[in-house]
């Protein structure tokens, strides 16, 4: 997303202002740096303080607006993104922010993905992807890969995990990224560019949970001995979706950084727009005229 | 109920009028002249329509009940039946009233029953109307030819109608409207011998400016003047309507509209324009309402004003798209996990429609908390005439409060009612509030102390409390004391204020109340109910496992009061006035 980013920046946040809660997250869980990282980016482009709306549903990393001094709301589960669409719809002074995990975003809320996507809601969407359900304590998640045991897989997992890139070029977000939690510039990049990007922008962070599934990401993580490989934004074909599938085709550890980014107008515009319109055409009269209007065309 | 529509040179106070064919055939819009004609006469209307559950059409039926004076209903039994097919008149001549008249098209109905005194008079619609027209047309247009025939019978205003019809057809083109014109003139002069015509006695409600239109729209109209610029809402039938008109109308009024892909995703996007600052409105039908329901505990929960609309429909499940119930009383009030509190009102008829959704901005807004509407089928397609509202006394203006807060003000007070801080408004101290679903102190941080959780549920639950105290006894219709006190909530109101009306003529003494406020329930119901022998309570919904109705379930729990019986129907039609009365002369007599 984009927008007011563009006012002059007065006084930039301190870290202070910005911290709340003390998060209660286990020691070492990804999501530390997955907030360090927002914050930095928060403080870098002088979002006003009282601008800034963090927006979340149900699961470990969905505590986040808790975390954040800064107004906040903490949804059910899977349904964050209606919400956060309803806030940006009305509010388009507003920096809209949206956190949560796997089961938050790929299962329990997939439809409302996929939908958001298509209309290019103008807003910014983080999703904290540890393969696993942790605040309920270790089920299967949408992306748990096949064989891995789980509570409710003992014998490993059977389904085939969604794939969550090729899902978002299909569903038509215009700004795709992937990062991992243990690259803190890296995600200060992305992050810095999907609230730079107008419409509807997503990075799936490679997030560990490291009370139920440690390790899982350590093969893209080079001081785990993995490998961190980014995409070459120089040979890629940004606004391509079929170079885009592409690069969904392996994504153990596959690559990191923009997969895919495009222009197109946001619902927020087309709906504005029709509002301009509307608003033309009516001249002097006032709200409660039109009303009157409407009465004596039902007499 | 008609008092007289015998075929006389008389004029008559009342017809009602029911027309019987295909829903592809244009019935609906001879009611809806018919309708729009009565509101612009001074005369009194209300219609009533089925609607097949079918995508192509298939029978339907638009009955009409006009009247000089107040019309509550739209007729136990029809004085004249428009029968357009052999099925039709197959289906419907039972419901005219022993000598009535049945007008058929003897182009398509053969076999007549002679019975009970019916006038029989055959005018082949189907051929007329192609005559008249001329050209290639088809059958299209004998719709108005059965107007232009209805208004010779009934001499209504012909000039008034041709306004109408050229305000409705003139839009589309000259070719259209001739077509119209010449139909209805065809049906206007075709020679009815066998009866006298029977002239509508003139208007009796003079107020200057009436309307006429259908309780769904009189609801979008409401929550207009109430201040909703924003909502959200999934296609079902009948709310439908609803998300139609306002998707329609609120750009106009600088809001929004939006149409989700589920009831999931349109009540949340409700509740986050209302957390945004403003006054929001999601809608639906039953099934949709149990959709939404866990996040309507939600509202209950983080105290979000939002106003959430259910036409009600014959349920449970799919039940009966496109009949009438009065079953989501239940669901409206409790249909959320844990304890939820939220209002509950109902309108009575299509006006009140929009005063209700006043109302029920007012209430979201001072008790920041969701309203639900408990509106049903037959108000929200029914036509009705009726005052217009006068806007200087109702409108309200929406606001978007981003005022800065003061030190010492909390998202979740324990001694006040909460007043959120939109996202927008600056901190004095610098510390932003969280709203969320989680239990919660008073500064919105997650809690599980087992005592602010007491004292927080109360909080939800005092504010309802505080509500209940503010309302009214609602007024009585008919006698303040007696034998029977009828308790009716939503569109029971007409029937049984006729109801109330004929048994005071037979004798009895008998009054009746509506609620509109179904949640919570006004205080003075109990000191009322103490005054007649009998509380009865006719409802559209099932008598249940233990004998009452949902709401006197609800008003034999508020005032612990024995004699509260139950009178149900759940037929996806609405009570006819004699059923009611029939109940109520067994429960007097029982006694």
């Amino acid at each position: 997303m984009s927008d007011s980013t563009t006012a002059a920046p007065t006084e930039k946040l301190t870290k202070k202002q910005l911290k709340a809660d003390h998060p209660t997250w286990c020691p070492a869980c990804g999501d530390f740096a997955v907030l360090a990282s927002f914050f930095n980016v928060v403080q870098k482009l002088g979002i006003p303080h009282e601008k800034i709306c963090v927006v979340a549903g149900i699961g470990c990393s969905s505590r986040f607006p808790y975390f954040v001094n800064a107004h906040g709301i903490h949804f059910i589960h899977g349904r964050a993104l209606p919400l956060a669409t309803g806030i940006s719809l009305s509010r388009p002074d507003l920096h809209v922010f949206v956190f949560g995990g796997d089961g938050d975003g790929f299962s329990i809320g997939g439809n409302h993905l996929n939908h958001a996507a298509r209309k290019n809601v103008n807003l910014s969407y983080v999703v904290m992807d540890n393969f696993v359900y942790g605040l309920t304590k270790n089920q299967t998640s949408p992306t748990t890969p096949i064989g891995r045991k789980s509570k409710t897989d003992p014998r490993g997992a059977i389904d085939r995990p969604i794939n969550p890139m090729a899902q978002l070029v299909a569903s038509g977000a215009t700004f795709i990224a992937r990062s991992h939690a243990a690259q803190v510039k890296h995600m200060n990049e992305m992050f810095e560019r999907a609230i730079l990007h107008p419409g509807f922008s997503v990075v799936e962070t490679l997030s560990e949970c490291t009370m139920f599934y440690p390790g899982a990401f350590d093969d893209g993580n080079p001081r785990k001995g993995g490998a961190f490989e980014l995409v070459d934004e120089e040979t890629q074909e940004m606004d391509s979706i079929e170079a885009a599938m592409g690069l969904t085709a392996d994504l153990s550890p596959g690559k990191f950084g923009v997969y895919y980014e495009t222009q197109r107008p946001t619902k927020n515009e087309l709906e504005r727009e029709w509002l301009t319109d509307a608003q033309s055409k009516i001249g002097d009269a006032t709200q409660k005229d039109l009303l009157r209007q409407r009465f004596a065309s039902m007499r | 109920m008609s008092q007289t529509t015998a075929p006389s040179s008389d004029t008559i106070r009342n017809a009602v009028i029911r027309l019987a064919g295909n829903s592809q055939d244009g019935i609906q819009s001879i009611g809806a002249f018919l309708g729009q004609l009565a509101g612009s006469t001074a005369q009194d209307v209300m219609t009533y329509m089925t609607i097949p559950s079918t995508i192509s059409g298939g029978p339907s039926i638009f009955q009409v009940h006009l009247g000089s004076g107040e019309v509550l209903h739209p007729g136990d039994e029809a004085d004249t039946l428009v029968a357009f097919y052999q099925h039709s008149y197959d289906g419907h001549l039972h419901t005219l009233k022993d000598g009535g008249i049945c007008f058929y098209d003897s182009d398509n109905v053969e076999e007549l029953k002679e019975e009970r005194g019916i006038i029989h008079i055959g005018v082949p619609f189907t051929s007329a109307t192609i005559e008249a027209i001329g050209g290639n047309a088809k059958s299209r247009g004998k719709n108005i030819f059965v107007l232009g025939l209805l208004c010779a019978v009934y001499q209504l205003d012909r000039e008034r109608i041709s306004e109408i019809m050229s305000a409705k057809f003139g839009k589309k083109s000259e070719d259209i409207l001739r077509n119209v014109m010449l139909a209805f003139d065809a049906g206007y002069a075709w020679p009815v011998h066998d009866i006298e015509h029977m002239p509508m006695a003139p208007g009796e409600n003079a107020a200057e400016k009436r309307l006429s239109t259908d309780g769904n729209t009189m609801l979008a109209l409401g929550l207009i003047a109430g201040g909703v610029r924003y909502g959200a809402g999934y296609p079902i039938t009948p709310w439908t309507s609803i998300m139609e008109f306002l998707r329609s109308e609120l750009p106009k009024y600088n809001g929004m509209f939006i149409q989700c892909e589920d009831e999931l995703a349109a009540v949340s996007m409700a509740i986050g324009a209302a957390y945004s600052g403003h006054l929001a409105i999601t809608g639906s039908s039953g099934p949709g309402l149990a959709l939404k329901s866990e996040a309507v505990g939600y509202a209950c929960m983080a105290e979000i004003p939002l106003i959430v609309v259910n036409i009600q429909r014959g349920g449970p499940s799919t039940g009966l798209p496109t009949s009438v119930e009065q079953s989501d009383l239940m669901q409206a009030i409790y249909g959320s996990p844990g304890d939820a509190p939220r209002i509950v009102l109902a309108p009575r008829d299509v006006e009140d429609c929009f005063y209700t959704a006043i109302e029920a901005c007012r209430l979201a807004k001072k008790y920041s908390t969701p309203v639900l509407i408990l509106s049903d089928q037959a108000i929200a397609t029914r036509l009705e005439a009726f005052e217009e509202p006068d806007l200087e006394k109702h409108w309200v203006e929406p606001t978007l409060d981003l005022t800065e807060e003061d030190a010492d003000w909390k998202p979740y007070p324990l001694d006040k009612i909460t007043r959120h801080s939109s996202p927008g408004s600056r901190s004095s101290q610098e510390k932003y509030p969280v709203v969320t679903g989680l239990e919660h102190d008073e500064w919105g941080h997650p809690s599980g102390n087992p005592l602010n959780h007491e004292k927080m549920t109360a909080k939800r639950r005092d504010k309802l409390i505080d509500l209940a105290n503010s309302l009214p006894t609602p007024e009585v219709h008919g006698e303040t004391s007696g034998s029977l006190l009828f308790v009716g909530w939503g569109s029971t109101y007409g029937p049984i204020k006729e109801a109330t009306d004929r048994m005071i003529s037979e004798g009895h003494k008998v009054g009746s109340i509506n609620l509109r406020h179904v949640h919570p329930l006004p205080n003075g119901l109990t000191d009322l109910f103490e005054q007649y022998d009998h509380i009865l309570v006719p409802e559209m919904n099932d008598s249940g496992l233990y004998g009452y109705g949902q709401l006197a379930t609800l008003l034999r729990a508020k005032t612990c009061n024995g004699k509260i019986e139950s009178v149900n129907k759940v037929q996806g039609i609405s009570f006819r006035v004699l059923e009611i009365v029939t109940a109520a002369e067994a429960l007097i007599a029982k006694a």
